[in-house]
């Protein structure tokens, strides 16, 4: 950005022109390889995490709170490292379900917006039923899916997609749709095949909106392999960390469910920040979003 | 004077082929309104015209019925110098600059003006090579690999300038290019157009509502009057090329101010 800025000031010295006048792209004091308000933005969460967690455990300890009603977090964290073996799996199952189901998500409603703003009789005909499909309660109809498929983690990949796919979709149809319309006139003036305007306009400008999807997608796709894995209960001879959470709770190994329940928690937490990083990674050379001003 | 005669001769000469014919056209919109009727227009090779009016006298949808976005009502549009392709539509080697630069956020300055090359399929390398010497032209030439949102305005839009010359186009036309920029700003793009148009030599339809602007940058102005948008006066302005800075105090560009002033009066009027 630097090396930008010398040569702005040397071309309008040379033409007299508003070179000067490029915008103002802040230059910020780094530590430790992070801009001091990313610091800000993660110390800022973490020191209120900390604070609630050192209430909770004071709380639980000062009014004698049986752990099978409330654990501390202490016990909660304890039990994590004690069961990380059987805990570790399930996690591994649940994150497997996520992970192929916003696979899906992001290939068919990828797939699916870009037929639908090529053909308007076919989003007038299929687009009605995405929405069906959304609205519809996943609890509602994940015991269907599980009766008519066979397989436990198929049917659990096919709730979690159904959950995962319609932000990416609504998404990407709007950013498809959102050219500039000077730029759309530009590309039929040159002759533009339908390809080459889907490849060099369409979709670039669509890109925004589609990693805004996908981030509500990547949680909405664990809560669908948590809740389907939920209506599958102990049918599901796979074991993710809803299963666990029930077994647990049979069980009345309350700190067990707690734990398995922060790791659900942990694993969204995790999917949306590289969900973001792979947003800012992609938008931050061009994007409004992704461009800090000084002004 | 003497340069007056150097230059002449050069756009005498140019001046034999008309490249544009514009024969009673005539725009109706769906919702009925009349935009443009009967508009007579011709534009000769190498010529820089302009297209004067108050806003709203379909200036612009006559440019962009000329650049092929939309079809007249009645009327015909012909170009008689041009080939015409296996469908019988003539191949418009014209290029357009809008108001605002319209560039490509997600690309870089070099990447955004070889995309008319890149859609005509033109090797990536060879386009880059040509995408370079436009931006040179431009004056961006140390630009090559910046993003729109690190440029100014008048900088965005010699970057526009330059995706419309690198086809090499034989009209370029601009719909009002320079109206958003800060008066500084738009003299000296005023002032590089007109060199980019001695060495090249491309026609230009510059659409403005500016009298100072179009008296300045043009040889001949096209006044349109509104309601229904139709031509009302084609002034022509004979001082000499190249023009610069003591144009704007001669006595030659006062008198040419006043004659186009009055007319674009006489429009509002009507």
């Amino acid at each position: 950005m630097t090396a930008l800025m010398q040569d702005g000031t040397r071309e309008s010295t040379r033409d007299g022109t508003d070179a000067n006048a490029l915008p103002p792209i802040v230059e910020e004091r780094r530590w430790l390889y992070l801009n001091v308000t990313t610091w800000q933005k993660i110390l800022a969460p973490v020191v209120i995490g900390l604070v609630v967690l050192g209430l909770w455990e004071f709380i639980v300890w000062k009014a004698e709170v049986p752990y099978y009603i409330l654990p501390g977090p202490w016990r909660i964290f304890r039990t994590l490292i004690t069961d990380w073996g059987t805990l570790s799996g399930s996690l591994w199952i649940t994150l497997q379900i996520t992970g192929l189901a916003l696979l899906a998500a992001v290939l068919l409603g990828g797939l699916l917006s870009i037929l639908f703003t090529q053909s308007k009789w076919l989003e007038f005909s299929l687009f009605p039923y995405a929405i069906i499909l959304q609205v519809t309660p996943i609890v509602a109809i994940a015991p269907l899916i599980i009766i008519w498929v066979n397989d436990t983690l198929l049917s659990l990949l096919i709730c979690a997609w159904i959950v995962a796919f319609f932000p990416i979709l609504s998404n990407t149809i709007l950013g498809l749709n959102s050219a500039d319309h000077n730029l759309i006139n530009l590309f039929q003036l040159y002759g533009a095949s339908r390809w080459q305007t889907l490849r060099y306009l369409r979709l670039p400008a669509a890109l925004p909106y589609f990693l805004g999807g996908l981030r509500i997608s990547g949680g909405l796709a664990l809560i669908g392999a948590v809740v389907a894995e939920f209506v599958a209960g102990s049918g599901g001879t796979a074991s993710g960390l809803a299963f666990r959470i029930l077994e647990a709770g049979y069980q009345l190994k309350i700190p067990r469910m707690f734990a398995a329940l922060a790791m659900v928690s942990g694993a969204g937490i995790v999917i949306f920040l590289v969900l973001s990083l792979i947003s800012h990674l992609l938008l931050r050379r061009w994007h409004e979003s992704a461009i800090r001003r000084e002004n | 004077m003497a340069l007056r005669r150097a230059v002449e001769p050069a756009v005498e000469a140019s001046r034999g082929r008309t490249v544009l014919q514009v024969r009673g056209v005539a725009k109706r919109f769906s919702n009925g309104t009349l935009a443009v009727t009967g508009v007579d227009l011709d534009l000769c090779a190498g010529e820089f015209a302009s297209l004067l009016g108050p806003s709203g006298c379909g200036k612009s949808t006559l440019l962009r019925m000329i650049a092929g976005l939309g079809d007249p009502s009645a009327g015909r549009i012909e170009w008689p110098t041009t080939d015409h392709d296996s469908h019988g539509r003539p191949m418009r080697d014209v290029s357009f600059v809008f108001q605002e630069a319209t560039l490509m956020p997600w690309a870089t300055a070099e990447r955004n003006v070889m995309l008319p090359l890149i859609l005509k399929r033109v090797p990536a390398r060879q386009a880059a090579a040509r995408a370079d010497a436009a931006l040179a032209a431009v004056g961006l030439g140390s630009f090559l690999h910046a993003y729109p949102r690190e440029l100014s305005g008048g900088m965005k839009m010699r970057v526009s300038i330059a995706r419309a010359l690198v086809t090499e186009p034989k009209i370029l036309l601009m719909d009002e290019p320079f109206a958003a920029l800060d008066e500084i700003t738009r003299q000296k793009l005023n002032d590089d157009l007109l060199a980019l148009w001695a060495r090249q030599r491309f026609t230009v339809l510059f659409v403005t509502h500016s009298v100072f602007e179009s008296v300045y940058l043009s040889q001949r102005i096209v006044v349109m009057a509104a309601r229904p948008g139709r031509v009302i006066a084609d002034v022509a302005t004979d001082a000499p090329f190249p023009r610069d800075a003591s144009f704007r105090t001669s006595p030659e560009y006062a008198a040419s101010c006043r004659v186009v002033s009055a007319k674009l009066l006489e429009a509002i009027a009507s």
